[in-house]
C-alpha cells in the first residue's frame, strides 16, 4: 500500500467518525446548538476545551519552536497553560453562574448597555475570524502535504468538512465531535515521540527522556545539545535571556489571551453546575498538558536528530567538535525524509561552497565566521522550515508508514477543531447577540438558529477566501488575537465579576482604549492592517519602547484597560442597585440551573 | 436575611483569600521560578541542565494542574460550608 493511500485512508476514516458523530448528535434547539442543552459531563468537556484550545499553532508549529528557540521559547509552554488558572479561578465559575450563552450576552447585561454589547461583539468578531484564518491555512497545508492536493484544494476541503459537521451539529456536534479529534490528536503527537524518546534516551516517557542520559554520548541528553549547537555557532540551547521584561509580558498577554479567547470560555457554559465549570478547567488543563509536557522533548530531541544527522560524528562521545564538524553529510547520500520535504519546498539546499556536504550552522554569529571560514564554509546551507518538524518526525526516526497517516489526521484534526469553536463563537455572537438581542428580539428559534447558521457559513467563505490569499503574517495573526481577547474581553470581564462598582461608561472606554492602544502597537511595528510596507517603525527590538515586542503587548493594553476603566468610572454614576445584586447573584454557585434561554 | 447576608460576604471574603494564595503561587513559578529568579536557581542541577529550565519546561505547568484541582476541590468544601453549593 502506498503512504498517499494509507493516509488517505487514515484521514478519510477520521472524517468519516467526526461526521458520523455530527449526525448523532445534531443540535435540535438553540440550547442544543449553542450550549449542547447544557448537559456536558466536566470530564468530557475538559476533552474537547483541550481538542478546541490546541490548534495547529500547538500541534504543528509549537514544538519547531521549542526546537529554534530552546529556553527562550517556553513563554509560549506557560502562556498557554497558564492561562487556564486565571479562567478556572477569575472566569469560569461565574460566568458558568450567569447562565448565558454568549461573551457578549455577559458583558450587556451586566453593563446594562447595548454599546457594549457591540463593542464585545466587535471585539469577539476581530479576534476568531483573525485566529480562524490561521487554522485554515494551516489545515489546508497539511492537507495538501498528505493528500498530495494543490494548496488551495487542501483549503477547500478544509472548509466543506468544517462546515458539514459545525453548521449542522453546533455546539452539540462540535463538542463530540472534539472529542474524539482530542483523541486522535493526542495519540498521533505521542506515538512518534515515544519511539524518538526511546531511541536516544531509552526511556519511553518523552518527559522524562529529556532530562536522562543521551545513550549514544553518555551525557545528560540537554548538555549534549549545548554543546552540539554550540559547537556549530549557536546559542546553548538552555541559554538563558536577557531581555527579561520582555518574556514576562509576553506570557503574561499569552495568559490573560487565552483566558479572554470567547471560543474557550463559551465551552464552560455547557456543564451543568458551577462546581462541574471549575473541574472542567483543571481537566481541561490535563488534557492539554499531555501534550504540552511532550513538545519540549520532541523540540530538544528533533533540534539533536537534526544536527546528528547532517554531521553523523557528533552522536557519540566527542574529543574534537572540529573535526566532526569537518565529516558533513554527503549530499547524495541525504535520507528520505529530507528528500521527501525538500519537495515540498519546506527544506531547501544550496552547495555554496560546492564540496558536496551539507553544512548547517548559524552564519550570522559573527564571532564564528572565522571557525567556518578555516573549514572553508560559504554560510548555511539547509533550511528547515520550523513547522515541519512534528510531521516529519515520524519520518526521522524511521516509523511505519501508518503513523506518518496518523500524523496527518492528527494535525488535521487539530486545526479543524479550533476552527469549528470559532466560527461557532462568530455565529452565536451575530445571530445571538446582534440579531436576536439587538435588531429584532422578536426572532423566532427557527429563525435564530438559521440566522447562526447563515452567519456561520458567511465566517467560514470569510476565512477561507483570507486564508486563500493570506496577507503573510501567520504568526502575527494569532498574537493579535491573543492581544485584542486579552486587552479588551479579558478584563471586562473580570471587572464586571470582581467590581460591583465598575459602570458601563468605565467598561466601554476601559475595551476601546485597550484595543486601540494594542492595535496601534502592533501596526506601528507589523504595518496597517499588516500591509507590509506600510509599518511606521521597523520591527526591531532597538525600535520596540522598553523593549517591549509588539507580540507581548497584549499585556500592557490589558494593563491600559483596567487603569482607563478605573478612572472613567471614579467620575461617572454607579451601576444601579439591581445591576449590583446581579454581581452579588453570580458569585454565588447557589441556583444555577442550567443555562438559560431568554 | 442579614444572616445570610453576612454568610454570603464571609464565603467571598474566603474566595477570593483563596484565589489570592493560588495566584501568588501561580505567579511565583511561572513569572518566578522560571523567569525572574532563573540566575539564582542556576546552581540547582537538574537532569543537564538547571532547575529553572525545569520550571519553564516543565515545572510550572505542573503546578498549573495542582493549582486548579485544588481550588476547585477548596471551593467545594467552601459551598457546603457555606451552603450555598447547587
Amino acid at each position: 500500500m502506498s503512504q498517499f493511500a494509507i493516509n488517505l485512508l487514515f484521514v478519510g476514516a477520521s472524517f468519516a467518525l467526526y461526521i458520523g458523530i455530527a449526525i448523532w448528535a445534531r443540535a435540535g434547539s438553540t440550547k442544543d446548538f449553542y450550549v449542547a442543552g447544557g448537559g456536558v459531563h466536566p470530564i468530557t468537556n475538559g476533552m474537547a476545551t483541550a481538542a478546541d484550545w490546541m490548534s495547529a499553532a500547538s500541534f504543528i508549529s509549537m514544538a519547531g519552536l521549542l526546537a529554534s528557540g530552546g529556553y527562550a521559547n517556553s513563554t509560549f509552554l506557560m502562556g498557554w497553560t497558564g492561562g487556564y488558572v486565571i479562567l478556572a479561578m477569575l472566569l469560569a465559575p461565574y460566568l458558568r453562574k450567569f447562565g448565558k450563552f454568549t461573551v457578549p450576552d455577559f458583558i450587556g447585561d451586566r453593563f446594562y448597555s447595548n454599546t457594549a454589547r457591540l463593542v464585545a461583539v466587535i471585539c469577539l468578531i476581530v479576534a476568531s475570524v483573525t485566529y480562524v484564518i490561521g487554522q485554515m491555512t494551516g489545515a489546508g497545508v497539511a492537507f495538501s502535504r498528505f493528500l498530495e492536493v494543490p494548496n488551495t484544494a487542501g483549503i477547500w476541503i478544509a472548509a466543506a468538512i468544517v462546515f458539514l459537521y459545525a453548521v449542522f451539529g453546533g455546539m452539540k456536534g462540535i463538542t463530540y465531535t472534539q472529542v474524539a479529534q482530542y483523541v486522535v490528536l493526542i495519540i498521533a503527537y505521542t506515538i512518534p515521540a515515544v519511539f524518538i524518546a526511546m531511541q536516544l534516551t531509552g526511556n519511553p516517557i518523552p518527559m522524562f527522556g529529556m532530562f536522562s542520559t543521551h545513550t549514544e554520548s553518555g551525557l545528560p541528553l540537554l548538555q549534549k545539545l549545548d554543546e552540539v549547537v554550540n559547537a556549530l555557532g549557536f546559542r546553548d540551547y538552555t541559554a538563558d535571556v536577557d531581555n527579561k521584561l520582555n518574556m514576562v509580558l509576553f506570557t503574561l498577554s499569552l495568559m490573560v489571551g487565552t483566558a479572554g479567547l470567547p471560543h474557550v470560555i463559551i465551552r464552560f457554559f455547557t456543564v451543568p453546575r458551577v462546581a462541574d465549570a471549575r473541574w472542567s478547567a483543571g481537566w481541561a488543563l490535563v488534557f492539554i498538558a499531555l501534550l504540552y509536557l511532550t513538545a519540549p522533548a520532541v523540540g530538544s530531541m528533533a533540534r539533536l536528530n537534526l544536527a546528528t544527522t547532517i554531521y553523523p560524528e557528533m552522536a557519540g562521545q566527542v574529543e574534537d567538535y572540529d573535526a566532526a564538524a569537518e565529516e558533513a553529510l554527503i549530499y547524495e547520500e541525504r535520507p528520505g525524509w529530507i528528500r521527501t520535504w525538500e519537495e515540498t519546498g519546506l527544506i531547501n539546499f544550496e552547495d555554496k561552497n560546492n564540496d558536496g556536504r551539507i553544512q548547517i550552522y548559524n552564519d550570522s554569529n559573527e564571532e564564528y565566521a572565522e571557525i567556518a571560514e578555516s573549514r572553508g564554509w560559504e554560510g548555511n546551507e539547509l533550511t528547515v522550515n520550523n513547522d515541519i518538524l512534528v510531521l516529519a518526525n515520524p519520518e526521522i526516526a524511521n516509523l511505519p508508514g501508518w503513523v506518518i497517516g496518523l500524523i496527518a489526521a492528527g494535525g488535521i484534526a487539530a486545526a479543524l477543531s479550533t476552527a469549528a469553536g470559532l466560527l461557532l463563537a462568530i455565529s452565536s455572537a451575530i445571530s445571538h447577540d446582534l440579531i436576536k438581542t439587538m435588531i429584532n428580539p422578536k426572532i423566532t428559534e427557527k429563525g435564530e438558529m438559521l440566522a447562526a447558521r447563515i452567519s456561520m457559513a458567511g465566517a467560514i467563505l470569510v476565512a477561507t477566501y483570507l486564508g486563500l490569499n493570506p496577507p503573510g503574517f501567520a504568526a502575527q495573526t494569532v498574537a493579535l488575537a491573543f492581544g485584542i481577547a486579552g486587552a479588551s474581553l479579558f478584563p471586562a470581564l473580570m471587572m464586571g465579576i470582581f467590581s460591583k462598582k465598575m459602570n458601563n461608561s468605565g467598561a466601554v472606554a476601559g475595551m476601546l482604549a485597550g484595543l486601540a492602544c494594542t492595535l496601534l502597537y502592533i501596526f506601528t511595528y507589523l504595518g496597517w492592517l499588516f500591509i507590509p510596507g506600510t509599518n511606521m517603525l521597523e520591527n526591531t527590538p532597538d525600535n520596540w519602547l522598553f523593549g517591549i515586542s509588539p507580540l507581548s503587548f497584549g499585556a500592557v493594553g490589558a494593563m491600559i484597560n483596567f487603569t482607563v476603566a478605573f478612572l472613567v468610572c471614579k467620575v461617572t454614576n454607579e451601576p444601579p442597585q439591581e445591576i449590583q445584586d446581579l454581581v452579588e447573584s453570580v458569585r454565588y454557585p447557589k441556583g444555577a440551573g442550567v443555562a438559560v434561554d431568554h | 436575611m442579614a444572616d445570610d447576608k453576612s454568610n454570603a460576604a464571609e464565603y467571598w471574603k474566603a474566595n477570593v483569600r483563596t484565589i489570592i494564595g493560588c495566584l501568588a503561587v501561580w505567579a511565583f513559578v511561572s513569572y518566578g521560578c522560571a523567569i525572574l529568579f532563573r540566575p539564582l536557581l542556576a546552581s540547582i542541577p537538574v537532569g543537564g541542565t538547571d532547575l529553572g529550565f525545569w520550571f519553564a519546561q516543565q515545572g510550572s505547568i505542573l503546578t498549573f494542574i495542582a493549582l486548579i484541582f485544588f481550588y476547585a476541590w477548596k471551593m467545594n468544601k467552601l459551598d457546603e460550608k457555606f451552603g450555598l453549593g447547587e
